[in-house]
């Protein structure tokens, strides 16, 4: 099939423009392919049509691919580079021309042009996004208004006019509950808004792994009947796998996890558990009954099957710095991550004291505020080698209030400092945001 | 005799903040938390001042302050708008649909009694 008139036109400039490029005079060049100045200098002027042998040593001596000579840089990239040209008010009559001379870097103009547009869309789409997503307003929505009913129930009690000590109760557990709303919602527009597209996992990549575990473990119930038995349906390993919605650093933390909870698995199995919470719910006593490290028991009693065990149970384990790894709430009451927990959780006070169980009904701060009965331990584990130090591990297990039994020891604990109330604190190591009533547990 | 406030919102705390500074203040309030009915509520009971949110279930607080503002009987009550989107876009949608004034949550508390008293207070 002959070539078209536009394209064989211009093959002759296109060789002539490349030769100036790499320096090459035209005596030289037409030595390297074997032929005359003359003959070359008419092929450079589109008077001889060129082929066969003498195209691929054109091209070779001028490090093209034939194709590049016979067929210029092809229509489609003249194309985009024009529509480039074109986007940025320049003439687009050179565009053919700058793709043959300097292919190279019309490839790199035409990648840049290609992102440029890439780019200009998402822009597109993340400001219809904003605009009309109706996720997205929800979320921002609940954000707002935690914020709202946040700051004028704070604004009113840190006024200057008295409240009686209902409204003042009142108001408390408002920001309460709020601050939890205003936190969930926070990550959950967080989520939204850093992950890389919709639909389930939406949100991912903005939770940290242990959070991404703790969800995880939430959504299967804390009781995973694969790890269990004699000869368990999958490993460890498998389950996280199976997990949707975990990044990679949250399946290496699930995965241990599990490995934790298949070997309490093994060593209690749940109706043996549940037979002994039946008779004995007393945890240090069924520990002793059951002949099981007091650790392991509490860990197993907050991954039992609904009636097997506690009613309801939460759970916290921390290393020796105090350092949380996936909690379990107790009907939303747990402990915060970081340097704002309250150090008087029994949890912290275990870590000081290894292998002595500790008992106590951790209050939190407010009139109507809630409880947890708190069974907590820590135990060393001793490091694999002479020059690793020795592992600390404490473990609470935080059951209903309302199954303390009468004697149990009463203890002030706190949401951390920065949202205490509590006046006179021996632990506070910095300022409440809230005004501190003098009446405090 | 106290001069009267319903304040149209279906957040429980935030009706029980407003609902406390207002009362506090010597307005009587009355609280609605439903969309659907809110503007038969004005209706039956014309107060000094609606506070309206503009997002409640079971109907947009816009549709409720064209409904106020289309009816006779209620087209004098200063609606004062809540919401928590501030673009241009919504507060001329509300100016234009007769709100009195627009406020974007998180409000303070100064503020919506200063704009209580202003719109009603006289």
């Amino acid at each position: 099939m002959a070539e078209p008139s536009s394209r064989r036109t211009l093959a002759g400039g296109r060789i002539r423009a490349r030769r100036l490029d790499a320096g090459l005079a035209q005596a030289e060049l037409a030595r390297q392919v074997g032929i005359s100045p003359s003959y070359l200098n008419l092929i450079e002027h589109d008077r001889r049509r060129i082929g066969g042998r003498l195209l691929n040593a054109l091209a070779r001596a001028l490090d093209l691919e034939p194709a590049q000579i016979a067929e210029g840089a092809g229509g489609a990239r003249v194309e985009r580079l024009g529509a480039a040209a074109l986007a940025r008010g320049r003439p687009t009559s050179d565009a053919e021309a700058f793709a043959s001379r300097f292919p190279d870097w019309a490839a790199l103009v035409e990648t840049q042009a290609e992102m440029i547009e890439t780019l200009k869309a998402q822009v597109a789409g993340l400001s219809d996004r904003l605009a009309h997503d109706p996720e997205l307003s929800a979320s921002l929505h609940q954000v707002i208004t935690a914020a709202t009913a946040i700051r004028s129930t704070a604004s009113i009690l840190a006024g200057n006019e008295a409240l009686d000590r209902d409204w003042q109760a009142r108001f408390h557990r408002n920001i309460h509950a709020e601050s939890l709303r205003l936190a969930e919602s926070s990550r959950r527009l967080a989520g939204y808004l850093e992950a890389p597209g919709e639909g389930d996992g939406a949100g991912v990549a903005a939770l940290s792994p242990l959070d991404q575990v703790e969800a995880a473990l939430d959504r299967l119930g804390h009781h995973l009947p694969a790890l269990e038995g004699p000869d368990p349906a999958m490993s460890p390993e498998e389950v996280a796998k199976g997990v949707p919605g975990l990044d990679e650093a949250a399946q290496d933390i699930l995965t241990v996890w599990l490995r934790t909870y298949r070997a309490d698995a093994a060593a209690l199995p749940v109706e043996i558990v549940a037979r002994g919470w039946r008779e004995t719910p007393e945890p240090l006593a069924l520990a002793s009954r059951l002949g099981c490290a007091l650790p392991r028991l509490l860990r197993r009693l907050a991954a039992l099957p609904p009636g097997a065990g506690p009613a309801r149970a939460g759970l916290v384990i921390s290393d020796a710095g105090g350092a949380l790894g996936p909690r379990r709430a107790l009907d939303g009451l747990t402990l915060q991550r970081g340097a704002v927990a309250c150090p008087l959780w029994p949890i912290y006070e275990s870590l000081s004291q290894p292998g002595r169980p500790l008992r106590a009904l951790a209050m939190m701060p407010g009139e109507t505020a809630s409880a947890a009965l708190c069974y907590a331990v820590s135990t060393i584990e001793v490091g694999p080698d002479w020059m690793t130090p020795p592992r600390m591990v404490a473990v609470m297990l935080m059951l209903p209030s309302d199954t303390a039994p009468a004697e149990t020891t009463r203890r002030a604990v706190g949401p951390g400092c920065s949202l205490c109330p509590r006046d006179n604190c021996p632990a506070r190591r910095e300022p409440s945001l809230l005004p501190t009533p003098s009446r405090m547990l | 005799m106290a001069r009267r406030v319903l304040l149209i919102e279906d957040e429980p705390n935030i009706i029980e903040a407003v609902s406390f500074i207002l009362s506090r203040d010597g307005w009587t309030v009355h609280t609605h938390s439903d969309g659907a009915s809110a503007a038969e509520r004005v209706r039956a009971h014309p107060p000094d001042l609606v506070i309206l949110d503009a997002m409640l279930p079971g109907r947009s607080g816009y549709d409720i302050l064209q409904e106020l503002r289309d009816a006779e009987e209620t087209r004098g009550i200063p609606v004062m708008m809540l919401t928590a989107r501030g673009q241009a876009r919504d507060r001329e949608l509300a100016l234009s649909l007769g709100a009195t004034h627009f406020m974007t949550k998180p409000f303070s508390n100064a503020e919506v009694l200063d704009r209580v008293r202003a719109l009603a207070g006289g």
